[in-house]
């Protein structure tokens, strides 16, 4: 089934410059599996070297982030839409 | 580079006030030119998520509300082209900690917040090595 993939503005670069792309996948991983190997330069940023979704991307389809359904294996339908999602912080560190 | 109008400064200043002793935090939307050029039209203010005893020196934006954020840019035609955040009683330069959990291609905005009240307003890129931030303005 077709998914699209909502791509942040910071990993556009990786991905054609596009804002948003289609894929293929039955599931949350797959779509995105499918979107690392259609743009293979933005894996490094999206997986770790155990192919593990990285700690700081988060992946929301409407409203839903999937570490609160079922992680990767979370299922997809036909039209859904994924955003990607990094995680943002920083701060003067100071003690 | 960004450009950001002197009215979106002023209100990243009186963020940083009203937040003050605390970091603020908030997103920069705009539109992407052609040249490179961050066009900043709207900042949206969000809830410094950090734990309460660390927001005096540290900010997180919660997955959800930039996934809000993404939303409302997308629906207004804009993009989210970086983040504003507070320095409390420090620098408005970037920290070890800032570039560690920065991206490239954002604008990172700056503003000192010297007892309470706003000085001095910087803009940071991160190259794309990660090794530094060029300062914009």
């Amino acid at each position: 089934m077709a998914v699209t993939i909502l791509i942040p503005t910071a990993l556009r670069v990786f991905a054609g410059v596009q804002a948003e792309v289609t894929v293929e996948g039955d599931t949350a991983g797959r779509a995105i599996e499918a979107f690392a190997d259609k743009f293979p330069d933005i894996r490094q940023h999206l997986f770790d070297e155990n192919n593990a979704l990285r700690s700081f991307v988060n992946v929301y389809i409407g409203e839903k982030n999937i570490k609160t359904v079922n992680g990767l294996d979370t299922p997809v339908r036909d039209g859904d839409a994924l955003m990607l999602v990094p995680a943002i912080a920083g701060g003067t560190g100071a003690i | 580079m960004i450009r950001l109008p002197p009215d979106k400064k002023d209100a990243v200043r009186i963020e940083g006030e009203e937040a003050y002793p605390d970091e603020c935090c908030g997103f920069l939307l705009g539109t992407l030119e052609k040249d490179g050029l961050r066009n900043v039209v709207e900042i949206l203010p969000v809830a410094n998520a950090r734990e309460r005893k660390e927001r005096h020196h540290r900010f997180h934006i919660d997955a959800d509300d930039f996934m809000r954020a993404e939303r409302q840019a997308r629906s207004g035609e804009l993009d989210i082209v970086g983040f504003y955040h507070s320095h409390p009683d420090h620098p408005a330069e970037p920290s070890e900690y800032d570039r560690e959990h920065a991206l490239p291609f954002y604008s990172y905005v700056i503003v000192a917040v010297s007892k309470g009240i706003a000085r001095e307003l910087t803009s940071w890129e991160l190259l794309p090595d990660r090794s530094r931030f060029n300062q914009e303005y």
